[in-house]
Order: C-alpha cells, then sequence, then structure tokens
C-alpha cells in the first residue's frame, strides 16, 4: 500500500512543479494547494499505514495506530487553506493593480 | 516560575488580538509600545534566570518530554528573543512618526507583533514541528507587511515573496515526514538523541541537507535571489524588522539543527555550509559592489552578514560559534539601524538613488554622524559592537584552519565598508541640495530611536566583556548537545 501511495505523492509533486514553473499567476497557486496536498499524503504514508485499533486506552488491543501523523496533516492544513487563501486575495489585487497576471510581465524594471 | 517562558510568544499575540478591536491610533501606538517594553523586561528576566537555573523548559498540558509540544530556553535563545524584542520595540519607535496613517487603520501594530510572536515562538519551541508552525505564524504576519499600503510595487513584489515561501514551507513538511518517518519522533533533543544512537546514516543525512535548503532560503543564504527585491518594497520600520529578525530566524534554525540534531557528519553536512557560506559572501558582495539604489545597497548587506555569520558555524569551534552568536546579536541591532538610516534618507530626499542625494550631513548633523558610525560598527571597527564577534570568529577559523572562509570573511568587511562608504560620500559630504526653506523637518520620534540604537551598538561594543558571559555560556550550550538533551529529557 505503501508504494502505490508513494507513486500517488510522486504524481503530484510533478503535477504540481509543472504548475508552479508556469507563467500564469493562477496556475502557479493552484500549483502550491496541490504540492501541499502531495506533502500531506507523504506524511501519512511515511507514518505508516499499518491498520490497529483507535490510540485509547481501553478501546481494544495493541497495535494502536500512530495518531501524531494526522495531527500534523491537520496543522498543516490548516495552515495552507489560510496561505492559500491569503495568496488567492494578493492575486486578485495584483492583478487589478498591475494589469497582468503573467509573471513574464511582473518582473519590474531592472532600474527601480 | 518556568511559566514565564511562554509570555514572550503570548503577550504580543494578546495584545495583537486586543488592538484589532482598539482602533484608537494613539492608544495603538502605546499598547504596541509597552507591549514589547514589557517582552524585553520579561526576557532580560528570563536570561537571568536561565544564567541562574540552568536550561528552562515548560510542557504544555503536562504531556511530559518527547511526547508533548514543549518550548525550552538555554542561553543563546533567550539572547536571540531579548535582541529581537528590544529591536522591535525600537522600530516601533521610529514607526511612529514615518508610517502613514492608513497603514495604522489597517492594523499595522497587530501584524507587527505577530510577527514578533512567530519570531519568539521560533526562538524557543524545543519541537521542530512547532517551529514549523512559529515559522509560519511569523511568515503570515509579514505576508501582510511586504503588501500593506497596496501600491504597484509591494502587491508585484509580494506575490513573488508569498509563493517562495509557500514553497519552501512545502519542503520543509516533506522534510518534517521523512524525518519522522525515520527516528518517530519531533521534539528537537529526542531527535537528537536518537540520531546520536542510530549514528546519522545517509538517509539522515539526506534529511539534514533538506532542512538546510529550506533554512537557507528562509535566512537568505546562497538562495537569496528574492531578497533583494521583496525587502525594499514595504516601509522603512518594516524593512528594518524583516533585515533584523525574519533572516537571522531562518540563521538560528541553522545552527540549532546542525549543532544539536545533525553535527555527526561535518564533512558533509559542514563542508556544504562553508561552501554556501563562502558563495553567500561572493554573491552579496557583488550585489552591493553593483548597485548605486540605497536601499540595495543595504538589502546586499544583510546577505553578507548572513554568509559571515554562517562561517562560524561552517568551522564549528566553540570560539566559532560563540563569534557567531556575538554577531548574530551585533548584526540584529546594527542591520535594523542601516534599513532604519536608509529609510530616513528615503523620506528626507525622495530619492533612492544615492547620485540625486547630497550633503545631507550639512542639513542633519547627527543624522550624518549616526550613519558614520553604525558604518563603522558594520565594517567592525573597535570598539563599536561588529568588532568582538569578527574577532572571535577570525580566531576560531584560523583554530579550525579554513583560512579560504577567514579570507572571504575578512575581505567582505572591506566591501561592506567600500558600499557604505559610497553612499556616505555621495550622499552624506558635498554641495547641499536641500535649501533651508524645503528643508523636511526630522521626525522626533524616529530620532529617538535612531539615537536609542547607536547607543545599542556603542553598548554592545564597549561592554562586550559583560555580553560575552551569556554568548560563552549559549556557545558552549552549542558544543556539547548533551547539556540540552538533559535538561530536556530527563530532569523534570
Amino acid at each position: 500500500m505503501e508504494q502505490v501511495m508513494m507513486i500517488f505523492i510522486g504524481i503530484l509533486v510533478s503535477v504540481a512543479t509543472y504548475l508552479i514553473l508556469s507563467r500564469n499567476m493562477i496556475r502557479v497557486i493552484i500549483g502550491t494547494a496541490v504540492l501541499s496536498h502531495a506533502v500531506n499524503l507523504l506524511i501519512i504514508t511515511v507514518g505508516g499505514l499499518k491498520t490497529g485499533n483507535v490510540p485509547l486506552l481501553g478501546h481494544g488491543e495493541e497495535p494502536f495506530t500512530d495518531a501524531l501523523p494526522q495531527a500534523l496533516i491537520l496543522t498543516a492544513i490548516v495552515i495552507s487553506f489560510a496561505t492559500t487563501a491569503f495568496l488567492l486575495a494578493l492575486a486578485y489585487r495584483t492583478y487589478k493593480t498591475n494589469g497582468s497576471d503573467d509573471f513574464h510581465e511582473l518582473r519590474g524594471m531592472p532600474d527601480e | 516560575m518556568n511559566n514565564v517562558i511562554v509570555l514572550p510568544l503570548v503577550i504580543p499575540i494578546f495584545t495583537a488580538v486586543v488592538l484589532v478591536f482598539l482602533r484608537n491610533v494613539a492608544a495603538q501606538r502605546i499598547m504596541a509600545f509597552i507591549t514589547m517594553l514589557a517582552v524585553s523586561i520579561i526576557s532580560f528576566i528570563l536570561l537571568e534566570l536561565v544564567q541562574r537555573e540552568g536550561i528552562l523548559k515548560i510542557e504544555f498540558g503536562g504531556w511530559e518530554a518527547p511526547f508533548g509540544i514543549l518550548f525550552v530556553a538555554d542561553t543563546f535563545s533567550v539572547l536571540m528573543v531579548l535582541t529581537a524584542s528590544i529591536v522591535t520595540m525600537l522600530c516601533m519607535l521610529y514607526a511612529f512618526s514615518t508610517v502613514e496613517k492608513r497603514h495604522e487603520n489597517m492594523f499595522f501594530y497587530s501584524f507587527i507583533l505577530l510577527l514578533v510572536a512567530g519570531v519568539n515562538g521560533a526562538f524557543l519551541t524545543g519541537d521542530i514541528f512547532n517551529l514549523f508552525v512559529c515559522f509560519e505564524v511569523m511568515l503570515m504576519a509579514s505576508y501582510v507587511l511586504v503588501a500593506l499600503g497596496g501600491e504597484k510595487v509591494q502587491l508585484r513584489e509580494s506575490i513573488k515573496y508569498v509563493l517562495i515561501n509557500v514553497v519552501g514551507s512545502s519542503i520543509f513538511l516533506i522534510a518534517l515526514a521523512y524525518l519522522y518517518g525515520t527516528v518517530k519522533t519531533l521534539n528537537m533533543a529526542h531527535i537528537a538523541e536518537r540520531v546520536a544512537e542510530v549514528g546519522q546514516d545517509p538517509m539522515l543525512t539526506t534529511v539534514s541537507l533538506v532542512l538546510l535548503l529550506v533554512f537557507s532560503l528562509k535566512a537568505g543564504l546562497v538562495l537569496f535571489f528574492w531578497l533583494p527585491g521583496s525587502y525594499v518594497v514595504p516601509p522603512a520600520a518594516v524593512q528594518a524588522l524583516f533585515a533584523a529578525l525574519l533572516t537571522k530566524v531562518g540563521v538560528y534554525a541553522l545552527i540549532r539543527t546542525f549543532t544539536l540534531m545533525f553535527p555527526h557528519r561535518p564533512e558533509v553536512t559542514h563542508t556544504i555550509i562553508g561552501v554556501f557560506a563562502g558563495l553567500t559572501i561572493i554573491l552579496g558582495c557583488l550585489g552591493a559592489l553593483s548597485s548605486r539604489n540605497v536601499l540595495r545597497i543595504a538589502a546586499y548587506n544583510i546577505v553578507i552578514a548572513v554568509g559571515f555569520i554562517l562561517i562560524g558555524l561552517a568551522v564549528g569551534t566553540e570560539i566559532a560559534l560563540a563569534g557567531a552568536i556575538f554577531y548574530l546579536v551585533h548584526d540584529m541591532v546594527a542591520k535594523a539601524l542601516l534599513f532604519l538610516l536608509v529609510g530616513m534618507m528615503l523620506y528626507l530626499t525622495g530619492e533612492k538613488l544615492i547620485d540625486y542625494m547630497s550633503g545631507l550631513i550639512r542639513n542633519y548633523p547627527l543624522f550624518g554622524w549616526i550613519y558614520f558610525l553604525a558604518m563603522l560598527a558594520l565594517v567592525g571597527i573597535p570598539p563599536l559592537s561588529g568588532f568582538v564577534g569578527k574577532v572571535l570568529i577570525g580566531k576560531g577559523a584560523i583554530e579550525a584552519g579554513s583560512y579560504i572562509l577567514l579570507f572571504l570573511g575578512f575581505a567582505s568587511s572591506l566591501v561592506v565598508l567600500f558600499s557604505l562608504l559610497k553612499i556616505f560620500l555621495s550622499s552624506f559630504f558635498g554641495e547641499s541640495i536641500i535649501t533651508n526653506e524645503d528643508k523636511k523637518p526630522f521626525p522626533a520620534a524616529s530620532m529617538a530611536s535612531l539615537v536609542a540604537f547607536s547607543l545599542c551598538i556603542v553598548g554592545i561594543g564597549i561592554g562586550a566583556e559583560k555580553l560575552l558571559v551569556y554568548v560563552l555560556d549559549a556557545a558552549n550550550t552549542l558544543v556539547d548537545p548533551s547539556v540540552y538533551i538533559n535538561a530536556v529529557l530527563r530532569e523534570s
């Protein structure tokens, strides 16, 4: 199961890299979102996908499933949600003010 | 009593939330300033406490050491918290008279306090995932501060800044995932112990190199391409804060990672850090020499300093690490001062290029002399603050026989001198081009902040003996990780 997950994560990371390297602002932002999903899957896979009981005392027998990766992912999801929301708002304002969503046109003047 | 450790994080967050609801600007200023004053005093008390009782820790929710999140206060981290708090306080004083009303109305002080909370959290945490979270808190506040104001160039640069940091954070998480998969713990002391037990195999070294990459991006070590663009767009007080705090948090994380958790393969990791430091110095020098824009010269000076501090880590002897810590403290103060001075030049003349400014020292004598003082401190002239750090790093490099890094480090001092002297000669000396009629009055609060900063750099230089006691203690803990590990895992 871990191997299958790793292949999926690899595909997601390559998709994300492709999107991040493009010129269009929205594609880049979607790329970062896909990358964060890939990373979340990576955390849960590396933590081990083995099945076990809920890690509560008095609820069934060992082995317990490691709950920590899920706590980490929960935190990471919240953070990436916030940054993506901020990025989208920022991208909209940048587009409105600079009149372009193409990174080639947002390079800036060399004398600035 | 250990609860004091959490206050440098909690107080700024609490005040930041209060300030969102308190819309009176004067009250906001007073509250924010008092908060930072309080945090500075608390950090000083904490520093004395750590000196007296050794490394302190606080475990949140009563979860014991390797299982829960915890804050650890050793001399190094508390020294950083203290410096960061004082620098922020003085930058705020500067902001009172220079930041525009529309910034202040848009929760400017709240975001500065959140930034400080993130920075202090990153210094104090003893859990590597918590370090990631504190980084994010700090970065989120910095994203807002870069973009606040909404000017064309600000928005254009901020979106690049945010994107680079978002990708950097994802790579940080990848490193954490593999680290957790390998050692099955996130407590930094526990990681250090397990890495020492199993020996630092190639897998762990690779993980450490990914962490090196991430922290290099945050610190501006080699991967500083984003720094000159995004650090020059926000208001001067924010630039000074970024210059003093953000890159230094990355440097702190690098030093912590490679002295506590991954010190066992110096021939791989420390060699790479050394090469990175050398490259950073060379590239930073080229940038500083090539530019005629005061802001860019100052921004490239940050890069040079980061390279110089990491020579101390690459060499890795106790003296060199002490030098790195001392120089880190000095650089936080002096870089903030440099950016405030440069920002003031912009404010007074409205120009960015040194060719269009002249004779400022005639119009504003004290301002000119403070610039001169800051320049001497950054170059490392005794008895100012940069001197002792440079000597210690140099001494360490000679001990370890890293003559190339030694040469690069001291050659960079000359480039720093040249680049800052270029500003001084062409903008402060020469014919005054501002007549007395259209001379802008110098804002009083800013002058107070500049004078306070210059007193700091003189104080750090003259009181080096006193500061060195703390610095040597911090370096001692860094060289011998078992002190830190025992304090976190054994005592209760």
